[in-house]
């Protein structure tokens, strides 16, 4: 039952993905926090775990989702679930492509959903960003350790290291702090 | 099509989805380099039209691409070929490493440890809504989409794919309003 659940759940979010891995942040948050199936910092997690194992991010989340929700049968019903709306619409339009990409309302369809994702991922930034720093108590400890994180991982982000290095890097400072 | 190829088209992406950290546009030169130059799958001409193409289709571009090259090179079967491959690595180790990170994660090192990356991974985030901002058209109509898309799912908060839905139906109706326009 659960694995049909995540199952559906997952083929929505993979019909609904535009704009790679991180467009993905906001449709998960909002299905994995509806059903109870984890916690926001637990999604955070998964985040930095897709982030340093091989493969499309996406697929990392779906499998880790599923697998925490409900075992293998689980990890398979939500990867399969974000993968199957892709494989057929590249197979429906895969004779036709070009036309596809040149129709009016394909075009218009994605001036609408390009500044709509990033909105999206503006609001699960804020909401992730509330779950890392505890916003009662702005001078405590855990933020003002989770403050020079945040400088650390942006200078590193801006110097164009690679996010496994910037995740690493966070990992250690925040065990030694 | 020649014999093996099936094979082929399974083993060539699960290297890359073996080989590459991060997915979507981190994929792109290997894959160009397997599908364009060793395996001459694809001319670099249909490699762009793979990439415009993933960009308006929903789902992972690592799965667009391989479903894409698959149908090319084998049809059906090619497709379901490579894109089982391009999972299967990931699925794999994803399956192993949440089994391990259950029974560790209450370490007080590990939860310190995750507590840092909570911090990291908030900037992953920031940069690739930036880099996403970036990407928009210059045009009043991306930023009126885009602040009132905010403003529905911060005050109203508007059920993600209801509102992403919304907003295609916006654009739609003013390209094909403006198209009209053009044409008379």
């Amino acid at each position: 039952m659960i694995c049909l659940q995540l199952f559906w759940e997952f083929l929505k979010i993979g019909a609904f993905t535009f704009g790679g891995g991180y467009a993905m942040l906001p449709l998960i948050r909002q299905v994995v926090l509806a059903h109870r199936w984890s916690t926001e910092s637990r999604i955070v997690n998964f985040i930095a775990v897709s982030e340093s194992t091989p493969g499309p991010l996406a697929v990392n989340m779906s499998t880790y989702i599923g697998a925490e929700t409900a075992g293998v049968c689980g990890a398979l019903s939500a990867t399969l679930g974000v993968v199957v709306p892709s494989f057929l619409i590249i197979l429906l339009i895969s004779g036709s492509y070009r036309k596809f990409r040149e129709s009016p309302v394909v075009k218009g369809a994605m001036e609408g959903l390009r500044p709509a994702v990033v909105a999206l991922i503006a609001t699960a930034l804020l909401s992730v960003a509330g779950s890392v720093f505890d916003v009662g108590n702005p001078l405590s400890r855990a933020n003002l350790s989770g403050a020079v994180i945040v400088l650390l991982a942006s200078f590193l982000c801006y110097k164009k290291k690679h996010p496994i290095l910037i995740i690493a890097v966070s990992a250690i400072a925040g065990m030694l702090m | 099509m020649r014999r093996g190829t099936i094979g082929e088209l399974f083993v060539t992406f699960c290297k890359i989805g073996a080989f590459t950290f991060g997915g979507g546009y981190a994929m792109i030169p290997l894959i160009r380099r397997e599908v364009v130059e060793e395996k001459k799958w694809l001319a670099q001409e249909e490699m762009f039209d793979l990439i415009a193409i993933a960009e308006s289709t929903p789902g992972p571009l690592a799965i667009n691409a391989a479903t894409f090259v698959g149908n090319r090179v084998g049809g059906v079967r090619g497709a379901l070929a490579a894109t089982l491959g391009v999972v299967l690595p990931s699925f794999l180790i994803i399956l192993l490493i949440a089994g391990v990170l259950t029974r560790v994660e209450h370490f007080p090192i590990v939860q310190k440890a995750f507590q840092g990356i909570r911090a990291g991974v908030l900037v992953l985030i920031a940069s690739a809504l930036l880099s996403l901002f970036r990407q928009l058209p210059r045009r009043a109509f991306a930023y009126i989409v885009l602040a009132a898309a905010f403003a529905a799912a911060c005050l109203l908060q508007a059920d993600s794919i209801v509102l992403l839905l919304a907003c295609a139906l916006v654009g739609v109706v003013r390209n094909v309003y403006m198209t009209r326009r053009e044409g008379k």
